[in-house]
């Protein structure tokens, strides 16, 4: 269970941590050009940073008290292989779920 | 003739089909919230407060695993470096609005407003900032009640799902359909796979610091990446 003060911290924190993040060039900065390498960084943040994310909780999920589970590693691979492929967002959602359940189903 | 009108509804008509992938992620968001224990209220503060999906899965599955609050706030903005970037981006068209317009556009900045508005401006480049803003702003006016609204809708039946559904794997499974459809080059591919390895690799470190240290070594390969290929013309 989440301890309350924490939830607060952290909704109050996150919201105008983020705000800030969204104001920051436009509101601060102006017109100035921003440099090149920054940019080039900060393209690559959500497909580094989500992916660093849920790495661990895939191959030892904290529901499985951080056992490797087939079916939740093939619910990954089916979500993977159908983002790719699709390139459709609630496609990968949906593939990923009907193997999660079918995995759970057959060796659950 | 222009009018502020057309843009509005231009903007409007762009952003009404995002609802359809809004929808399912921000009822998501709501179901797994009360499934970590988040009151209705809160879950709809987080959401009207924060106003960004991944980053607010972040911090309620971290919250969820009893990282320390700092480190909660610090992954889920990191999660979040991209919002500055699209401020960057959008600097150029609306910095010269007036500061409270400019606040307002940096409440709505989201992946949606951004990526509609900045193709827009650039296929309209006689508009004048008040068309662009009229465009920006009709972009926003599906998205966020959308998003508060079936939030509201997942955490009211959030808590009436049994465990058997598994739902503490609804998070992966999101993040995994978000990033697998945007890894379109050779340099984005490069960020994922580092960031993975680095992350498992880092797993040791305490307080899912690892986390954070693997998604900024994943973004300087990203960036190093891209840089090498423009240096041999191979980046398009």
């Amino acid at each position: 269970m989440i301890d309350q003060s924490t939830l607060w911290t952290v909704i109050i924190s996150l919201g105008l941590g983020s705000f800030a993040l969204r104001f920051v060039f436009l509101g601060v900065v102006g017109n100035r050009p921003l440099p090149d390498w920054l940019l080039r960084h900060l393209r690559y943040t959500a497909v580094a940073v989500l992916p660093a994310l849920i790495a661990p909780l895939v191959l030892w999920p904290p529901a499985t008290g951080g056992e490797t589970d087939p079916a939740r590693l093939l619910a990954a691979f089916a979500a993977i292989a159908v983002g790719l492929w699709t390139r459709n967002v609630i496609g990968a959602i949906v593939a990923g779920a009907a193997m999660l359940y079918l995995g759970l189903y057959l060796l659950g | 003739m222009q009018t502020t009108k057309s843009p509005y509804w231009q903007g409007f008509g762009a952003g009404a089909p995002f609802v359809l992938i809004l929808v399912p992620f921000s009822t998501l968001f709501g179901v797994v919230a009360t499934e970590a224990g988040l009151s209705v209220l809160e879950a709809l503060t987080m959401s009207l407060v924060v106003v960004a999906g991944a980053a607010q899965f972040t911090a309620v599955q971290l919250m969820s695993e009893q990282v320390p609050v700092f480190i909660v706030i610090l992954a889920a903005l990191t999660v979040n470096l991209r919002m500055a970037m699209y401020s960057a981006s959008l600097t150029p068209h609306l910095g010269a609005a007036p500061v409270g317009l400019r606040a307002l556009v940096a409440y709505f900045t989201v992946d949606q407003t951004y990526a509609c508005s900045v193709a827009a401006y650039e296929a309209n480049p006689d508009w004048q900032l008040r068309q662009k803003l009229a465009y920006f702003f009709g972009v926003a006016t599906p998205i966020l009640p959308a998003w508060l609204g079936f939030t509201l809708v997942g955490s009211l039946v959030g808590a009436t799902i049994p465990e058997s559904w598994a739902l503490d794997f609804a998070i992966p499974i999101t993040f995994i359909a978000l990033v697998a459809p945007i890894l379109r080059t050779r340099a984005h591919r490069v960020a994922a796979l580092v960031a993975i390895a680095m992350s498992l690799a880092l797993a040791w470190m305490p307080y899912s610091l690892g986390v954070i240290v693997a998604g900024f070594i994943g973004m300087a390969a990203g960036a190093e990446v891209e840089r090498r290929m423009v240096a041999k013309g191979t980046w398009t």
